[in-house]
């Protein structure tokens, strides 16, 4: 094997959310540069690591840097969260993969992010606020303990409603209930932008969908490349395949087959388990709860 | 001088290939085909004619002087043998391995017109796989041109543009997407055809002429073809991305789990290691009973990784019949050795599920030959009422790949209605100085065809930056017999810019 060793990707500060969900800036000033709103990287922690697709969370073109908000859930990014400190380095990271995000003349948007989607969608919101549209937030998370960046967005949006499973902050509810809040309020939303587990985003498109708003949501589907050529993250958009890694991984939310992303979602999922199980066995750290095989 | 050998004095059976066997090989990644040992070699060698009018040399994309370097090995010469190959070919362990050789040189092969013809790919192998056994290397004295090259794709043709552009005195950067160089090589042509070590050896001996390796980078998305000749300052830019975008047949039943392309699979399996699961963390569900679509080289690599995943069955499902496959001879024949079944005149209509949308079947319906289409290969047409089911828990697609659209979304670059970019004869792209060639051009074809793609352009490139073919400028009678440090003069001559 003789992988280029001067490519090192250096961590340069971690904050942890909760006892799950961890914030990683890499060094990166190349792709600090070059990203936009919407895009995403593929992370490899080591050499026999496995490729995963992150969406950007930030990027900071006069730091250098790049923010990636991510859950352990899976071996990997539980892996990562013990091993990822500052100073400490990952084997791979290639980006800004994907098409940006189209960031059009609406005057009125709305940016839903749900649980981890919270992070990816702050781009836009803040890309959006930028080009001189009102931005109406919508975050949801479980509960209080679980909350971020809700001061990243009032910075950036003209209002914010925060939604908790159980009520510890904010309206006590879905994040659909928020956007029922903040369409009765502002009937004229003029675009829809949603990102979070693919449940979510399905309950959000059928929100928009009676009411003929276009939304947008980002799919993040299990991929090995992330530059078109393995395939693996094909999802029906309308009548048609598409690539999530090249064709997206934006998409029109009343297009999108949620149910076949969610089947496919489970691809490799008795493998991906018995990962977990095994590394769990070698830290001698069990009984942690297993999510889904959602790959953020 | 041995007396002149005719079609009756030389050997006339062609020397056979010592091979792992079948059964045993089925079940592990060790290469097939363990290469020719000395006497092995010796032998095929003096199967050579040295006949006048070489058409081998014809027959090689890139133009080998193949009698040259066969009397070599009969010689006991082998580093000989090596120079010779190595003044137009940078990859013999690779090409002697992986080239399509009935269908080039050994095609052509004068001894091919009354006996088998002389196995000049399993030659080139020995001399290749001699050569990195005793680490020979031969470096070229390279005179800087002061030129920039930034090349984009690691893959064949991107590593044979780098040679040459490398050898003309030129500062050769290689962009790979992948966090290891190689691209097709490394991912996709299985271990047990192609070892990954033998590519690493080829990849150091081009880091030894200078070339730069930059691994995770996505040209296009990172930076674009353009901002690489203006604010990078690159003088000429080589695009050999690949195909890569891999086809699927729109038939119902496609998203089903279970249901993958063969890229996919073989880059799990080879690049990302998924067969040393779980010391590698790379998940794959290898399938039980795994159906894969189409018949070319990739199908038989697809069909022959997933037995040694540990398939129990694993049938090939082709709509043309075996003599239309696109496959090497070779390849469909190591493929049977080792218990692929064949479906031959089959075409998939639908793929059946279960309630766990995993993938449990494949409905076919028969074909036959009629009519020559567009190809010149019969068209198969369907048999009416002949549908049939087959269990199979995988199903693999190998049916080709189209156009991958991250350059045509990024840059100017001028594309042909298939969305291939598109060039003129000598490689040149729409936009002045960047050039392309191997898959991204053509649409998918074989390794070698990229290699002699890649030279192609180095040429036009260097014809483009004024660095002068000065192998004109040479004069025949040069007291160094046209050799130096390794390399022809003509060659090494490509740095300096004298004008006759």
């Amino acid at each position: 094997m003789t992988p280029d060793r001067g490519s090192a990707f250096e961590i340069v500060a971690r904050e942890d959310y909760s006892d799950v969900t961890y914030m990683l800036e890499i060094r990166h000033p190349m792709m600090a540069k070059a990203a936009k709103a919407g895009q995403f990287v593929i992370v490899m922690e080591h050499e026999h690591g496995e490729r995963i697709p992150l969406t950007l969370a930030d990027f900071d073109p006069a730091k250098g840097t790049i923010t990636l908000v991510i859950q352990a859930v899976g071996k990997t990014t539980r892996e990562m969260q013990q091993n990822c400190r500052v100073g400490t380095f990952l084997h791979a990271v290639v980006g800004p993969m994907g098409i940006p995000s189209h960031i059009g003349s609406a005057k009125k948007v709305m940016c839903v992010g749900g649980g981890l989607g919270v992070a990816p969608v702050f781009p836009q919101a803040r890309a959006y606020a930028r080009s001189g549209a009102a931005v109406y937030g919508v975050l949801g998370f479980r509960n209080r303990d679980v909350m971020f960046w809700e001061d990243h967005f009032r910075s950036v949006c003209d209002e914010v409603v925060v939604c908790t499973d159980d009520g510890s902050a904010g309206i006590k509810g879905l994040v659909t209930k928020g956007m029922e809040q903040v369409l009765a309020a502002h009937p004229d939303i003029d675009e829809v932008i949603a990102i979070g587990p693919p449940i979510m985003m399905k309950a959000c498109a059928e929100v928009t969908r009676p009411r003929g708003i276009k939304t947008v949501v980002s799919l993040n589907p299990v991929m090995v490349d992330g530059t078109g050529m393995c395939g693996g993250c094909r999802v029906k958009i309308g009548e048609g395949i598409k690539f999530a890694c090249v064709d997206g991984p934006d998409f029109d939310a009343h297009q999108v087959d949620f149910d076949d992303l969610m089947a496919r979602l489970g691809r490799f999922k008795p493998t991906e388990q018995e990962a977990l199980k095994k590394w769990e066995e070698s830290c001698r750290m069990g009984g942690a709860e297993v999510g889904p095989a959602d790959r953020e | 001088m041995a007396k002149k050998k005719t079609i009756r004095t030389i050997p006339q059976e062609r020397t056979p290939m010592p091979e792992q066997d079948a059964r045993e090989r089925a079940r592990n990644f060790k290469e097939v085909a363990c290469g020719y040992t000395l006497e092995n070699a010796m032998r095929e060698a003096d199967r050579c004619l040295q006949c006048a009018d070489e058409p081998c040399v014809r027959g090689c994309p890139v133009g080998i002087d193949i009698p040259a370097f066969i009397q070599k090995i009969t010689e006991k010469h082998f580093h000989g043998a090596y120079d010779v190959i190595t003044d137009t070919n940078l990859l013999p362990a690779v090409c002697g391995r992986v080239c399509p050789q009935e269908n080039q040189c050994e095609g052509v092969c004068t001894v091919g017109d009354s006996l088998e013809p002389v196995a000049i790919g399993r030659l080139e192998r020995f001399v290749g796989d001699m050569a990195i056994r005793e680490g020979w290397v031969n470096l070229p004295y390279i005179e800087p041109s002061g030129f920039r090259v930034g090349i984009v794709g690691s893959g064949p043709a991107g590593m044979a543009c780098a040679a040459d552009m490398a050898k003309a005195g030129c500062d050769v950067v290689v962009y790979e997407a992948f966090h290891e160089p190689g691209g097709v090589l490394k991912y996709g042509i299985p271990d047990f055809r192609l070892p990954n070590e033998v590519i690493d050896v080829e990849i150091d001996k081009l880091k030894q002429l200078g070339v730069r390796f930059e691994c995770n980078t996505l040209v296009g998305r990172l930076f674009t073809v353009e901002q690489m000749l203006t604010e990078m300052g690159y003088h000429a830019v080589f695009i050999g991305t690949g195909a890569g975008y891999p086809s699927f047949m729109g038939i119902p039943g496609e998203s089903l789990n279970g249901v993958l392309s063969a890229n996919e699979l073989l880059t799990r399996c080879n690049l990302m290691r998924a067969r040393d699961f779980p010391k590698y963390d790379t998940p794959l569900q290898p399938g039980r009973r795994v159906a894969v679509i189409g018949a070319g080289n990739t199908a038989m690599d697809a069909l022959r990784v997933s037995l040694r995943l540990g398939a129990e069955k694993v049938t090939c499902v082709y709509r043309r019949s075996k003599a239309e496959a696109p496959a090497r001879a070779e390849e469909i024949h190591h493929a049977g050795e080792e218990g692929v079944l064949f479906h031959w005149l089959t075409s998939p209509v639908e793929l059946l599920g279960d309630d766990r949308k995993r993938v449990r079947g494949m409905r076919c319906q028969k074909m036959e030959l009629g009519e020559p289409d567009a190809s010149g290969r019969r068209r198969p047409v369907p048999v009416p009422g002949s549908e049939f089911e087959f269990e199979c828990d995988s199903v693999v697609y190998a049916i080709g790949t189209n156009a991958n659209p991250i350059l045509g979304q990024t840059s100017k670059l001028k594309l042909n209605k298939r969305g291939y970019i598109d060039t003129d004869d000598s490689l040149a792209t729409s936009i002045a100085g960047v050039y392309a060639g191997g898959d991204i051009v053509t649409g998918a074809a074989t390794v070698i065809e990229a290699m002699g793609a890649g030279r192609n352009a180095a040429r036009a490139m260097k014809a483009y930056l004024g660095l002068r073919d000065t192998a004109v400028v040479f004069e025949p009678e040069a007291p160094w017999q046209g050799r130096r440090f390794g390399i022809a003069l003509g060659e090494h001559g490509y740095a300096r810019l004298r004008v006759v």
